[in-house]
């Protein structure tokens, strides 16, 4: 008898967890605080994905580094060698390593976002956690993987800036340079994550667009400015606008101005895309947590 | 009644047939495109599913209450929207306090990680803090009996250890309500006893738990009362007993006599009847009881094999009439054959009870049909006099003891 009074104490005694579930309006609903509640699950989020990207494989996380490289040679041959594309007065290998590190990391946290409700499906199926947990570990656990490829970029330039010409030429102070790449990485992030909530809640419901997703990633990374330079595209040519209007070209750009002290970087194009990357974000939470709500309904 | 810890108000969950699984692009523009040409949509359409319609019940904190009913009553919807992975198309529920939910055991486990790094893992999807299960980490893992490989990844574990560990997480949780759905079905028999121990200590530890099952056994021991679900709606909400009563009712047939007809390609069941000792299937126990079941086979069929069962309420089998055709040959030429079993003297307590017919063939272990929850009965004790009254549930088979007595007089005080 005295148990049940107990509880009914403390029943009363700890409103603090009031769940209200009734079908839901409103637009735009980011559960901030549950998000920080769940701040461990997060973690544990970035850790697992981490920790099993490379298990069971001989070399490890040794690939987080070896993966741009090879890329790198592939394109040292292809676009370098083969269809001598220019490279803005830069090595060949530090220019295709500098286009990478921002591509890949584009290229492997929006469709890993894209994935969330497909890829999640049972364990949506089966447990409620505020589901923008998954995306935001994406987008943190990735930066892992960028870390080490920025290291690999640093030895490489190192090795360039004492044995080769490009030692001499001049550069921008390393407080901009540093705050450049800091900016430009920022805007990649939120860029990945408005696209990819906006593609994850069209693939909860429309399953085609799994198949489209690989061949537009293709099509953006042609129309960046990764292995080409900016500056081959003159300002009066029938593409232009596609650079100009590509969210991507801007931080792209930036990450070269920053790191190889060459670029067409400006500062409107940077606030153009900046313009583009907060459109998207607030269309991709929208559609999210219009998702997230229903979408194991039709998984 | 204090404030309700789970408030169900008006509950209503709708889908739409034919839209359950992914649609493409087209269709979707195909049917935007009908509605429009439409104007305006039909008032109840055919395509839709009412999963739950208008729901409502309060539950008072530490109260262990049971939500039964049959495939596509709704109780799956209804945890579910309980848990937060859907949301009802109207109507409202409020919980008051944090919610512990297990629609399944080991949710999220990794197959890669080892059993340390999954504990951690499973246990923030399910809602803890790091802190919080570091602190319980010992207890988890002695619970589970997985202390030797608790740092080997888990798809080395046996399906019996990750069943132990998912479930030893999950047990720990610190959460006023917790729900649960039919998780108690996996395991052996003795991880199952240990489950249902520590569910009924949460219990009794003042929490409130909500529990979906198909075993009658556990939410007749577990639970305190019962919500019998059916069509989205709640059609009884009462002491456990009674629900299961009308829950196994729903399922079953007030008719005497089962009747079929003979399957053309099959051999099956084509009557069972009971011929009780007192008229409208009342039963005196002691009593002779006999069962006539008829089989029809449109081939010959060798080595038949038929079984009746007696099953109680809570769908508890309490006796086994096998029958085994051993060269008799009862079903040498197509055609059918009549079984009587006569039962001398079944000693069967005061109840209602069932009949389930199983027919197969041993040779090739074929089975052909079972027929379930026929032939209801009572049992009286009519006629077994003691000197206290005969109650319900005090066992199920009730037998002859000889009693002998012998007196061992207190020594004398000195």
């Amino acid at each position: 008898m005295s148990e049940t009074e107990d509880s009914s104490g403390s029943g009363e005694t700890a409103p603090r967890f009031e769940i209200v579930i009734e079908a839901s309006r409103g637009w735009l609903r980011v559960p901030w605080r549950e998000l920080w509640d769940y701040r461990d699950l997060f973690w544990q989020f970035v850790r697992r994905d981490f920790s099993t990207k490379y298990r069971q494989t001989l070399l490890g996380p040794a690939w987080f580094v070896l993966q741009p490289l090879l890329t790198t040679a592939v394109f040292t041959v292809v676009f370098g060698r083969i269809a001598h594309l220019p490279t803005d007065n830069v090595p060949p290998g530090l220019f295709y390593l500098c286009g990478l590190l921002s591509w890949t990391y584009f290229s492997q946290t929006m469709p890993a976002i894209a994935g969330t409700f497909t890829t999640n499906a049972h364990l949506f199926g089966k447990i409620y956690f505020p589901r923008l947990t998954v995306p935001l570990s994406q987008l943190v656990g990735n930066l892992a993987a960028l870390a080490l490829q920025l290291a690999t970029f640093a030895a490489l330039w190192i090795y360039y800036r004492i044995f080769t010409e490009f030692g001499s030429q001049p550069g921008i102070p390393w407080w901009e340079a540093a705050a450049l790449f800091l900016s430009a990485q920022l805007q990649i992030m939120v860029l990945a994550l408005g696209v990819g909530c906006l593609l994850a809640a069209a693939t909860g419901k429309y399953r085609d667009l799994q198949h489209v997703l690989p061949v537009v990633t293709q099509l953006w990374f042609y129309a960046t400015p990764i292995v080409y330079p900016l500056s081959m595209i003159s300002t009066e040519a029938n593409w232009r606008w596609v650079a100009t209007i590509n969210p991507m070209t801007a931080p792209a750009e930036a990450i070269k101005l920053a790191l190889l002290g060459t670029s067409s970087w400006t500062p409107a194009l940077a606030a153009g895309a900046w313009a583009i990357t907060v459109v998207l974000l607030a269309a991709g939470l929208f559609a999210f947590s219009r998702a997230e709500r229903t979408v194991v309904d039709v998984a | 009644m204090s404030r309700p810890i789970i408030h169900v108000e008006a509950l209503t969950k709708k889908y739409r047939l034919g839209v359950v699984g992914a649609t493409t692009l087209r269709e979707d523009l195909a049917r935007l495109w009908g509605r429009r040409r439409i104007d305006g949509s039909a008032p109840d359409d055919p395509g839709e599913f009412w999963a739950l319609r208008d729901l409502s019940f309060a539950i008072a904190p530490g109260e262990v209450v049971g939500v039964i009913g049959r495939n596509g009553a709704g109780k799956s919807t209804l945890l579910k929207i309980l848990s937060r992975i859907t949301e009802p198309t109207s109507g409202r529920a409020t919980l008051r306090g944090r919610v512990a939910s297990l629609l399944e055991v080991g949710t999220g486990f990794h197959l890669d990680l080892t059993g340390r790094e999954n504990v951690f893992l499973n246990g923030a999807i399910l809602g803890m803090k790091r802190a919080e299960i570091a602190r319980r980490f010992d207890e988890i893992v002695a619970f589970a009996e997985v202390e030797k490989f608790i740092d080997t990844p888990v798809k080395h574990y046996s399906s019996g250890m990750r069943v132990r560990l998912a479930f030893a997480v999950a047990a720990h949780l610190d959460s006023e309500i917790m729900i649960v759905d039919e998780v108690l079905a996996v395991g052996d028999a003795a991880f199952q006893s240990k489950c249902l121990g520590r569910m009924s200590s949460v219990a009794r530890a003042g929490r409130t738990v909500l529990f979906v099952s198909h075993n009658m056994q556990s939410v007749s021991t577990l639970t305190s009362r019962c919500i019998v679900l059916e069509g989205g709606k709640c059609v009884l909400d009462d002491e456990p007993t009674k629900a299961i009563q009308t829950y196994l009712r729903l399922n079953r047939s007030t008719e005497a006599i089962f009747s079929a007809p003979p399957k053309p390609d099959a051999p099956s069941i084509t009557h069972v009847s009971l011929t009780t000792s007192e008229p409208g299937s009342i039963h005196r126990c002691g009593a002779p009881l006999v069962i006539t079941v008829r089989v029809h086979a449109p081939a010959p069929l060798p080595e038949a094999q038929v079984s009746v069962q007696i099953v109680n309420e809570q769908d508890v089998p309490i006796v086994h009439l096998p029958f085994f055709d051993r060269g008799q040959g009862i079903l040498n030429a197509a055609g059918e054959c009549t079984l009587e079993c006569r039962v001398p003297s079944p000693r069967l307590y005061l109840g209602s009870y069932f009949l389930r017919v199983h027919l197969a063939s041993t040779r090739g272990h074929q089975h052909f049909q079972t027929v379930e929850g026929i032939c209801p009965f009572e049992v009286v004790m009519h006629g077994m006099d003691r000197p206290w009254p005969w109650r319900p549930g005090e066992c199920a088979y009730v037998e002859d003891g000889v009693w002998t007595t012998r007196l061992t007089p207190a020594a004398p005080r000195p």
